[in-house]
């Protein structure tokens, strides 16, 4: 447990900043909601008629005179991509980093196997990612509270569970890069989650770019579909979560038999 | 039983560097010298004994344990010093250390706080404050403190005051006496001669000389520069003859009451006669054939 701890102690800050930063726009967004209500009723009917802008962010499906609808979109976007950058960027880095900054030869040359180094780091993310969401479903939930709305709590609960597994969906995919990689990767790791957030918005806007929908994991972490149809596409979750598992299990097997340069 | 076991050790990346059908033993005890100029191989070497890199083909063992099976079981017993010590930011000296010491589940704070004296180190700084001499410090103590069998240094004195190289060395000779195996690896000659019992000449990654280091210097050649016009047909033995701005520069390798009297009767402005640093002494073995057991 000792590369687990050490992870953790080097990563405390990032992971506040990270949660800190998603948890205070989603309850800014949240304490907005009561303000928006109001003005909502009129401009609702304009947000869901904006054509193929509304469909790619969801918005023809619900309304934002909602809370669930209004969180849903707002949600999508600020955990929704928020998270998967802090998962992106979190898994990417963290064999990397070790052969980038040189750190590499001190620690394995330590009496500790390949395969336990990569387990306790994939677990150090893992935890990471848990912590941000738990801490960020908290806020979300707290912050309902406060504004006075009755809590939409199956809702809440769906959306942010979708959003922790496209994050682990995406962490796998980036720990698995990461052991391929000798410098840090964090450009690779961004950028991956910024292209499958694309992915959707494209597969979102035509029904020829349906097959997108089983690439891209914010394909499933749709907040839009999960708040009106109230269930994950599970299937589509297994598909992506089986991705992220074959990814991590590419990276254990390349870290295992990787040469580390000075 | 052998410290250190390499057969036909084959390993090569990057721009052919490496090495190629290495051999080399290394008997427990032993302040063993490993002596190359840099990018002969020495670090790949020692990378591929310490798990690091995988060897192409070929073979090594430490302590009679095979290092692609058992290589927890080796590092447990060995201690490392790379060339260029390199922890983790913001981490203060003592975490790094006892980071290190969690790594190998053994406690080894007593014997950390007793390096740390004699090397003058300060605990409570930052690794990033450290300058590169105290850097070393730090994984010279991460290197020794949890008393290994078998410890490999990768030039260790880089960086490192005369007086720290001294209390260094102490340590080591201290260490060596009460069964210690050292292994090092360095291109400073004089570090070597003075220190280690044996050693292997290692060039382009191959081993080009292994012996005792007494029998390694005998055949060491002198360098002789001389200035002012002089006659040296009476002379055999000599190599590398450069004529130099006033002068000759060459060396060597025969006996030297001959080259005494033959410079005797001549009008000399300037003569110097030193131990020829590490690139002659190579001169030396590729002119004796390249490979010399």
């Amino acid at each position: 447990m000792t590369i687990l701890k050490h992870e953790l102690r080097r990563d405390r800050l990032s992971l506040t900043v990270w949660t800190a930063s998603i948890g205070f726009l989603i309850a800014v967004c949240i304490f907005l909601f009561p303000e928006m209500k109001g003005e909502m009723d009129s401009v609702s009917a304009l947000f869901s008629s904006m054509g193929s802008f509304s469909a790619a962010f969801g918005m023809d499906k619900v309304s934002f005179g909602t809370l669930t609808g209004f969180y849903a979109v707002e949600c999508g976007n600020i955990l929704g991509l928020g998270g998967a950058f802090f998962a992106a960027f979190c898994a990417v880095n963290t064999l990397a980093k070790e052969e980038k900054e040189h750190t590499a030869e001190f620690l394995l040359t330590h009496p500790v196997s390949r395969r336990r180094v990569v387990a306790e780091k994939l677990a150090a993310v893992l935890l990471q990612i848990l912590v941000m969401n738990l801490c960020v479903y908290a806020l979300a939930l707290l912050s309902v509270l406060l504004i006075g709305e009755p809590l939409p709590f199956k809702e809440f609960t769906l959306l942010h569970l979708a959003y922790l597994l496209l994050q682990i969906e995406l962490a796998g995919i980036c720990f698995g890069i990461s052991a391929f990689l000798r410098r840090g990767g964090i450009g690779i790791g961004l950028g991956i989650a910024i292209l499958l957030y694309f992915l959707n918005l494209i597969s979102n806007l035509t029904e020829k770019a349906e097959a997108l929908r089983y690439i891209t994991p914010f394909a499933y972490a749709e907040g839009t579909d999960i708040v009106t149809s109230l269930r994950l596409d599970v299937p589509l979750v297994l598909l992506g979560i089986s991705v992220g598992i074959l990814a991590a299990a590419l990276g254990f097997i390349r870290y295992s038999r990787k040469d580390i340069a000075a | 039983m052998n410290a250190i076991e390499i057969r036909k050790l084959t390993k090569s990346y990057g721009k052919a560097r490496g090495v190629a059908d290495l051999n080399l033993e290394v008997e427990e005890g032993e302040f063993f010298g490993f002596i190359g100029p840099n990018g002969a191989g020495k670090s790949t070497t020692i990378r591929t004994l310490l798990g690091l890199l995988r060897a192409d083909s070929g073979s090594a063992s430490v302590f009679g344990k095979d290092i692609s099976m058992e290589k927890e079981e080796i590092l447990r017993e060995v201690g490392y010093l790379p060339s260029e010590a390199v922890f983790y930011t913001g981490m203060r000296v003592r975490d790094v250390l006892r980071l290190s010491a969690d790594l190998r589940k053994k406690p080894c704070k007593e014997e950390a706080e007793r390096l740390c004296e004699r090397l003058e180190l300060d605990t409570a700084k930052r690794v990033e404050e450290l300058s590169f001499g105290n850097r070393k410090k730090v994984g010279i103590v991460c290197a020794l403190q949890h008393q290994p069998r078998l410890c490999i240094l990768d030039e260790p004195t880089s960086g490192l005051d005369p007086l720290m190289q001294r209390e260094f060395f102490a340590i080591l000779e201290e260490r060596n006496a009460k069964g210690m195996t050292v292994f090092l690896s360095s291109h400073i000659l004089s570090e070597v001669q003075r220190h280690c019992t044996r050693a292997a000449i290692i060039r382009e990654g191959r081993i080009i000389a292994c012996d005792s280091v007494e029998k390694l210097a005998q055949t060491n050649a002198k360098r002789v520069m001389l200035q002012g016009k002089v006659e040296l047909s009476a002379l055999s033995e000599l190599r590398d003859l450069q004529s130099t701005e006033h002068g000759v520069s060459f060396l060597y390798g025969g006996d030297i009451n001959r080259l005494l009297q033959a410079l005797a009767g001549q009008r000399l402005e300037d003569i110097s006669i030193a131990e020829p640093d590490l690139e002659e002494i190579f001169l030396h073995y590729y002119s004796d054939g390249g490979e010399k057991r």
